[in-house]
């Protein structure tokens, strides 16, 4: 899937997969800082996957 | 290809008449040249109607889905491997199917010949021996290599005998080698790009999209008895022609055909706008042969990659 979205131009930046217990509060909210993170970097590309102008018929 | 066609005939009247199938499917010649149909032959009297030549590009797995009779049913390389798919995910038995092999030497692309013609084409004649393709209309005739006007997804076919099959209509085909065809290329061309790159690719691939579903309609893996696109409670995804919303069934489409597509390019044949939807879905079958070493249908025992588990199946983009 990771590949697939890649090789239609999402930004790698935009995927993470992870894998956490419900125990390990402290990796989710490392991995939840780094996401965050990883995805400001891209603040001034195109949004991906998100209607911004609903066309109406 | 009238060698084939008659041996087709032969065959099919053959299991029509000792009664060892109830319906013999192939294809008919269609009412627009360059399409042929799928035909479904019931009795030795209508086994006359059966073709084969370059316009057979349909994918006749896709009409044996649940059904109880028993069928004989011509098929190509890709087809008889579709065939596969559904035997190895219970759509059909095996033993409901007498396959009539056709060793493939690929199919004409009938959106590069429309390209080609000053006008509808209004007729196509095939010369095997020269290995041309004719097409005329009012006002034009032309002759082309048939090489030249393959689909994409033949010129790099490395199976086009049937992967399994009861009988065959001809002596096998020679089989081009991976290097020779080098199937990926394409796909290599897109990986190159960069993110944005690929997006704007995508952005004008899709731009003409109409969301008519033929490419779904006409893939012998899209036999869920309700697709995601047409649910409405609860909706997936948006039903309009924005882009977001095309963009998102071409990519749920394509995985849904994961480590099961066998290339057939039945979908591209099928759309009325010409994109090349294999762009999704060539990507899929690289990584799954890169991935798992893994082509599908080419055996009924083995389950494809994306419903098994083996500890060694790879999981680096898991942080």
């Amino acid at each position: 899937m990771k590949n697939l979205l890649e090789h239609m131009g999402v930004e790698p930046e935009r995927l993470h997969f992870s894998w956490i217990s419900s125990a390990e509060s402290t990796k989710f909210v490392d991995v939840a800082t780094k996401v965050t993170e990883s995805v400001k970097s891209l603040e001034n590309k195109e949004k991906k996957f998100v209607k911004t102008k609903p066309k109406v018929a | 290809m009238k060698s084939y066609t008659d041996k087709i005939k032969e065959i099919a009247k053959r299991l029509l008449k000792e009664d060892k199938v109830d319906i013999v499917i192939g294809y008919r010649k269609g009412t627009v040249p360059l399409m042929h149909q799928p035909f479904f032959a019931t009795s030795e009297g209508e086994v006359d109607s059966f073709v084969w030549d370059s316009n057979c590009g349909l994918n006749l797995a896709n009409y044996i889905t649940d059904r109880k009779e028993r069928i004989g049913i011509v098929a190509t390389g890709c087809n008889s491997r579709n065939i596969a798919v559904h035997v190895v995910e219970g759509k059909i038995q095996r033993d409901q199917l007498y396959i009539i092999g056709v060793p493939c030497q690929g199919m004409v692309d009938r959106h590069k010949l429309a390209a080609m013609a000053e006008g509808n084409i209004a007729s196509v004649e095939e010369d095997e021996d020269k290995g041309t393709i004719t097409i005329s209309g009012q006002g034009f005739s032309k002759s082309v290599d048939k090489a030249e006007v393959l689909q994409e997804n033949c010129s790099i076919c490395v199976h086009r005998n049937p992967v399994l099959c009861d009988e065959l209509v001809a002596d096998e085909v020679t089989e081009q080698t991976r290097e020779q065809a080098d199937p990926y290329a394409r796909v290599r061309e897109i990986e190159a790009m960069s993110p944005d790159d690929k997006w704007t690719y995508f952005d004008d691939l899709l731009s003409d999209c109409i969301r008519c579903y033929a490419c779904r309609n006409a893939c012998p893996l899209c036999y869920c008895p309700q697709c995601f696109v047409d649910e409405s409670n609860p909706q997936w995804v948006g039903k309009s022609v924005d882009p977001t919303d095309i963009r998102t069934f071409h990519l749920l489409r394509a995985y849904h055909c994961a480590g099961r597509c066998t290339d057939c390019g039945a979908c591209v044949r099928s759309c009325p706008v010409g994109i090349n939807v294999r762009d999704f879905t060539k990507k899929l079958e690289k990584d799954c042969l890169e991935l798992y070493g893994w082509e599908a249908g080419l055996n009924t025992e083995q389950r494809p990659p994306l419903d098994t588990y083996k500890p060694e199946d790879p999981e680096d983009f898991i942080k």
